[in-house]
Parts: C-alpha cells; structure tokens; sequence
C-alpha cells in the first residue's frame, strides 16, 4: 500500500479512540435525569437489536442456515442457557445443516 | 485476579466471534493488495469492525482523509453512547488512568457483556476485553496470512457466534422491564427499513444502525420511562 497508510492509519485510529474515550473519561456523576436515565437503559439492547436483525439470517453465508439456526438461538435465549452455550449451539445447527445441504 | 479470570472466562463467545469477523477482514484486507502486517496494525490500532471494513475501501479508493475521518465517525458514534452508559456503571475504583486505556477497549460485545453487571470493575472490564482483543488480532493474522486455507463451513458456522451471543443478550434482558420488548422489536423494525428499503439502504450500515437504536431508545425513553429498575 501506498505511503499515505500511516495517515490513514492515525486519523481513523484517533477518531475511533476519542469516540470511546471522551465520554467515560469525562462523566463522572451519576445522571439523575429519568429521561436519560432511562435512554442508557434501553440502549444496549436497542444496539444489540438494530445489529442483529436482519443481519443474523445471512451471518452464514446460507439463508436456510441462517434462519434455522436464529429460531433455535431465540429458543435457547429464551431458555437462559449461558452466552457460549447459545454461541456454540448456533454454530453447531449451522454446520449441521451446511453438511446435510 | 480473580475478576480478571471471571471476565476472560465470559468473554470466551466474544472471543469465539471475533475469530471469525477478524479472520475476514485479515483475508480481505490481503485480496485487497495490503500486506499482512497493514491488517494487523489496523486491527490493533481500532478493534473495530465495521470501521475497519469500511477504511479499506477509502484507502484502497484514494479517498481523502476527510472522506476518512467523517465515514469513522458515523459509523462508531455509537461507541460514544456505550461509553457514556459505561460511565454510568463503572465502580468507584474504575477511574483516571483506567478509564483512559480501558475506553479504548468498548466494542459492541465488550459493552453488551459488562452491561450485564451490576456494577463494572476495571479488572472484569480487562478480562474481556483481554479475550476479545486477542481473539481479535489472532484472527487478523492467521485470515492475512492464512487467507482461503480454513474450509467455508467453518467460517459460516463461526459467523452466527457474534449475532447468537447478541440474542442470549437480549432475550433474558427484555424480563428486567415490561415494555424491553417493545423498544427492541422498533430498533429491529427500523434497522429493517434501513436495510431493505430504497434510497434508505444507501446509508452505510453502521450509521443505519445507530440511528435505529437511538430512536428507539430515545421513543422508549419518552413514553415507558424506566424507573421500576432504579428504585
């Protein structure tokens, strides 16, 4: 790659550092506002959502795959089981079902 | 120590995940004509992937630094939002030096994981971001050098890990509050529309997607205001 790499490399690295940095380092008190309160609340499961679906369904490169495997996960999440036992269930049903296709 | 152990442990699906997603941008990045240490240094440098994705065009294209520098930052505001829910959780112990190198650690997964705490501790906020980082730069590596060796069925399997962690996430999430679930399924709504629909899927995906979420969060804010959780 050209000599501008290393430019390229700063400028995204900074923004990308100052963005995560510049709120936490700079808000210490606890936010009393209910309405805020209540923003902070509800966005990371909104975030969580909104990068989930409908991404999910061609995460695997097969629809049918895709959309299998996300209605088993739902069940499992629904059921409690832990972050890696959801994960690796997911993954399992998906090769399961790439190797019978 | 002890934290730090719990926190690598939980962040074995983020690991898992991350494996993956960075496996690609290392092959990518490479097919794209970038050496294999560009890859890596840039995911050392960001920990971020749609940022990353997204960079490789604009340096591959010739693109200004401007172009650069607008197109990372909508696409990781939504950092800024986590960053400032994270503000709201840390413990009193979490403060000054860490909270400067810590911050650089908050991914979409790494906030979702420690947003599961009641109150976040610098050493559990380490362990994950620990796993996750390192997943994320041995991933870079071995897709750069490795590229199409490692079977597709395999990489498809390890694609859903990411997307499966989010729901097991979110399902049990929606029982703290009565009215979760109708936020989450507007943010899916909304994510929908910037997906499919015309003139509206031309927004790149990371900015679609922090617009859904803060509408969202922002309706649910406004009309079911939260306040059985903080009582």
């Amino acid at each position: 790659m050209n000599k501008n790499f290393f430019i390229y490399l700063l400028i995204m690295s900074v923004i990308t550092y100052a963005i995560r940095a510049i709120p936490l380092v700079f808000i210490n008190k606890k936010i009393t506002n209910k309405t805020v309160q209540s923003f902070l609340d509800y966005i990371p499961y909104t975030v969580l959502a909104a990068m989930t679906f409908p991404d999910i369904f061609y995460s695997t490169g097969n629809l049918i795959s895709g959309i299998v495997a996300t209605i088993i996960i739902l069940y499992a999440s629904y059921k409690e089981l832990s972050l890696i036992q959801v994960a690796c269930i997911g993954c399992g049903v998906v090769a399961l079902i790439e190797i019978i296709l | 120590m002890e934290e730090i152990r719990r926190g690598m442990k939980n962040g074995i699906p983020i690991a898992l995940g991350y494996l993956s997603v960075s496996f690609s941008f290392g092959a990518i990045a490479v097919s794209m004509g970038f050496y294999w240490w560009q890859a890596v240094l840039i995911s050392l440098c960001n920990l971020t992937s749609a940022g990353q994705f997204a960079s490789l065009g604009i340096m591959t294209g010739q693109g200004s630094f401007i172009e650069m520098a607008i197109v990372q930052l909508t696409v990781n505001i939504r950092y800024a939002f986590m960053s400032l829910s994270l503000s709201q959780k840390v413990d009193d112990r979490f403060k000054g030096i860490f909270k400067w190198l810590l911050s650089f650690f908050i991914t979409d997964e790494i906030f979702a994981v420690s947003m599961l705490e009641e109150s976040v501790s610098k050493a559990y906020f380490f362990g994950l971001a620990f796993a996750g980082a390192s997943a994320w730069i041995i991933g870079t590596t071995s897709g750069a050098i490795l590229g199409t060796i490692v079977p597709t069925i395999v990489h498809h399997a390890l694609g859903i890990a990411l997307y499966a962690m989010f729901i097991a996430i979110i399902i049990p999430g929606m029982k703290k509050h009565h009215h979760m679930i109708k936020i989450v399924l507007l943010a899916i709504i909304l994510r929908v529309g910037f997906y499919y629909l015309p003139i509206l899927n031309q927004l790149s995906s990371g900015f679609a997607m922090t617009i859904s979420a803060l509408v969202s969060a922002l309706v649910g804010a406004i009309i079911y205001p939260t306040e059985e959780i903080h009582e």
